[in-house]
């Protein structure tokens, strides 16, 4: 099975991030980019998947400027067989991203993708589910956890009251959650193989696919400062505060 | 001029920060407050820093080791170097002395070293012959087909957890211009050896969990076959590496300089007096400034050094003026992030204190700046000399 791994360059995890003075949006000159991290976690199952023998290739594909191949190269290097570099310089919102992906499956028939629940930059949350509506394979969202079984699998999945398991048949799109594994950083042999495996650059237009932006944006701006909470005393305390401070009982 | 790291240069950054934030940092505590590393402890370290390819990265990848080029040993080390000695030597980068064994030794000393079978270390110095290393007082006198060692080595690192030494004795006297002048010899020598006795060393300020040892040779022979290269040509077998090791020092205080800088910046924007950052203070910002700048002055120096080293042209003098810049770096920069700390600098819920406490020995070993200075003005001046 072969197994197809979308991963986004984005500001890495640990940069405090800041609006550029003209609002257009963050500052990205001079600030450390790393491998989106629930990426890293899609990448790092693949990998498993591959050790127990259930896959036998590891696609990466990123989508963006042409220094994403720094982080296909991570892929490669946490042990991704080959990698697709399809590089724009436009913002790709997430239709664009999920058509792109869906022309790149059609040429590669992958058995399964795995893509991080969300990009930790814009937060969007939509890829996988959009990639699974223009293919019509069946997609497990926020997955903590894949058992995969003779055609289908059966995947854990984070919801708000809890665990929900379901099992899907395959082919799928399946978006990972934090707690599905924890991801390996790349050894150093493999850091040197990696220079030596495939990462082919693509455009676009290469797959027919039209990126220009379909949302406008205004203006980007740093929410507003959080005043502290206070810890009140007791319940009677809370609902005259809500009453007559807050005014909203 | 092209100052861009290659993509693979990031990644072995990358990856060996993760794996010195993962595998060694969790235990810095533990070593700073015991003073040693268990030995199930060390062990565990080695076995992972194999799995991921980091032990003996340092040497080429036909013998087994990591393959990298001397800029990527550099990265390297700056990253392991994040941690505490004790932890960060847990990674072994076995000497690059050993390159100079026969086919024989090859098999007995230098793949079990690349491997983790067995831990090398090195001795030249001792009580009476420090800088001028030359002046040595042990000595190995021929006996048959045997070497006879007497003598003392001081200030021995890690000897307590070695399988053998690379040891350098005086083998003989040759007359020269400028007087008489000690021929040298290398030996392997094997812990255990009859007449070979490891004592402990001294209590140092730097370094806890990381030992210096007294070696004892007290009529230790040792066969032919245990010398490393020629006889009397000791000093051309260890020149060769001397300078890497040289780069080794600074790329280790590059490390120490970049974590101290983190720890204080980080506090210099969060720790308010007088109701604002102390960062807002020219007297605090104007030390941080200086601190990065010394910094990056140290890391490109050592850097270019590496550079040089990789396209075979680096000399004496730039691995010694990579090594005063970045140990002296170190020495400013760690104790200006104390001052920037106030109180909690020297307190151990922080790495500062520890940081401070190690620098001091960067300066001396490996040669002392001194030294370092004597080594560039040389360079400079004997070319002019009538
Ligand atoms: C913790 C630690 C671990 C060590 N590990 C090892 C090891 O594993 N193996 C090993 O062989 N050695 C090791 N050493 C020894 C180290 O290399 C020496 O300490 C170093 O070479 C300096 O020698 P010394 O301490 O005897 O000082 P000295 O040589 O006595 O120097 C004292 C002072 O005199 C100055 N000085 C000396 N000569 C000159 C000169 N010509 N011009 C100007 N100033 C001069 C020096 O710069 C210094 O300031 C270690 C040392 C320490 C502290
Ligand atoms: C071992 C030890 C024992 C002590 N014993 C006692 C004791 O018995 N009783 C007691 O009351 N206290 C004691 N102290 C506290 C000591 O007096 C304080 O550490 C000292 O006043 C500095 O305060 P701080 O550590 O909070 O640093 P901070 O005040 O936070 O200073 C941090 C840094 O910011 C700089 N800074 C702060 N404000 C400015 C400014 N306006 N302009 C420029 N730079 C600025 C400081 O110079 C320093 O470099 C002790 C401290 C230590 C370390």
């Amino acid at each position: 099975m072969k197994v197809l791994v979308p991963v986004k360059r984005v500001v890495d995890y640990n940069v405090k991030v800041r609006v550029k003075a003209d609002q257009s949006g963050v500052e990205t000159a001079n600030v450390k980019m790393s491998m989106n991290p629930f990426d890293e976690i899609a990448v790092e199952e693949a990998i498993r998947m591959k050790e127990a023998g259930k896959a036998d290739e590891i696609v990466a594909v990123s989508i963006g400027a042409a220094q994403a191949q720094e982080t296909l190269r991570t892929a490669l290097a946490m042990g991704a067989d080959r990698a697709i570099l399809i590089e724009t310089d436009e913002l790709v919102e997430p239709l664009a991203v999920a058509k792109l992906l869906k022309a790149v499956m059609d040429e590669e028939n992958p058995g399964i993708v795995l893509l991080g629940k969300q990009a930790i930059d814009d937060d969007s949350n939509q890829t996988a589910q959009m990639l699974g509506a223009l293919t019509g394979w069946p997609q497990a969202t926020f997955v903590s956890n894949i058992e995969l079984g003779d055609g289908s699998l059966e995947a854990t999945r984070e919801v708000d009251s809890g665990l929900e398991t379901i099992k899907v048949n395959m082919p799928a799109v399946v978006s990972v959650d934090l707690r599905l594994n924890e991801p390996r950083y790349a050894s150093l042999p493999n850091i040197m193989k990696a220079k030596k495996k495939p990462l082919d650059t693509k455009s676009a237009a290469d797959y027919g696919v039209d990126v220009t932006p379909r949302l406008k944006t205004i203006k980007v701006a740093e929410p507003e400062a959080r005043s502290g909470g206070v810890i009140v005393g007791s319940v009677a305390e809370l609902v005259d505060k809500l009453k007559n401070e807050a005014k909203v009982l | 001029m092209d100052f861009a790291l290659t993509e693979e240069h990031k990644m072995i950054r990358e990856s060996a920060r993760a794996f010195v934030e993962a595998e060694l940092m969790p235990y810095e505590d533990e070593v700073e407050k015991t003073g040693e590393v268990r030995p199930e402890l060390l062990e565990q370290i080695k076995q992972k820093s194999i799995e991921n390819g980091f032990y003996a990265a340092n040497m080429p990848a036909e013998l087994g080791g990591g393959g990298l080029d001397a800029l990527s040993v550099t990265i390297l080390e700056q990253e392991l170097s994040r941690t505490s000695m004790a932890l960060q030597y847990a990674v072994a980068r076995p000497s690059g002395i050993l390159m100079a064994c026969n086919e024989e030794q090859r098999e007995r000393y230098l793949l079990p070293a690349i491997r983790g079978e067995k831990v090398d270390c090195l001795a030249m110095t001792e009580p009476d012959a420090g800088s001028d290393v030359r002046s040595m007082k042990a000595t190995a006198v021929k006996d048959g087909d045997h070497w006879v060692i007497n003598g003392t080595k001081h200030f021995i690192s890690h000897a307590d957890v070695s399988d053998f030494v690379i040891l350098f004795v005086a083998t003989g006297e040759e007359d020269t211009p400028r007087g008489k002048k000690k021929l040298i010899t290398a030996f392997l020598v094997d812990m255990g050896t009859p007449g070979f006795e490891v004592a402990p060393g001294y209590e140092s300020v730097s370094h806890r969990g990381y030992h210096n040892c007294i070696l004892n040779f007290d009529n230790c022979r040792v066969h032919e076959t245990q010398i490393l290269g020629e006889v009397h040509k000791g000093f051309a077998v260890a020149n060769e590496w001397l300078a890497g090791t040289r780069l080794q020092v600074a790329a280790m205080c590059l490390g120490r300089c970049e974590r101290a800088i983190e720890v204080a910046s980080e506090w210099a924007a969060t720790r308010k007096q007088f109701g604002q950052p102390i960062g807002k203070n020219q007297g605090v910002s104007f030390k941080l400034a200086d601190m990065l700048t010394e910094f990056k002055c140290a890391e490109l120096m050592t850097y270019y050094a590496s550079w040089k080293l990789d396209q075979g042209t680096m000399t004496d003098s730039d691995a010694a003026m990579a090594k005063l810049k970045a140990t002296e770096a170190l020495a400013m920069i760690s104790d200006e992030a104390i001052q920037i700390l106030g109180g909690m600098g020297l307190m151990n819920e922080l790495p500062l204190e520890r940081i401070w406490r190690d620098h001091r020995v960067e300066r001396i070993w490996d040669g002392t700046s001194e030294i370092q200075r004597h080594i560039i003005s040389r360079a400079m001046l004997r070319p002019l000399e009538q």
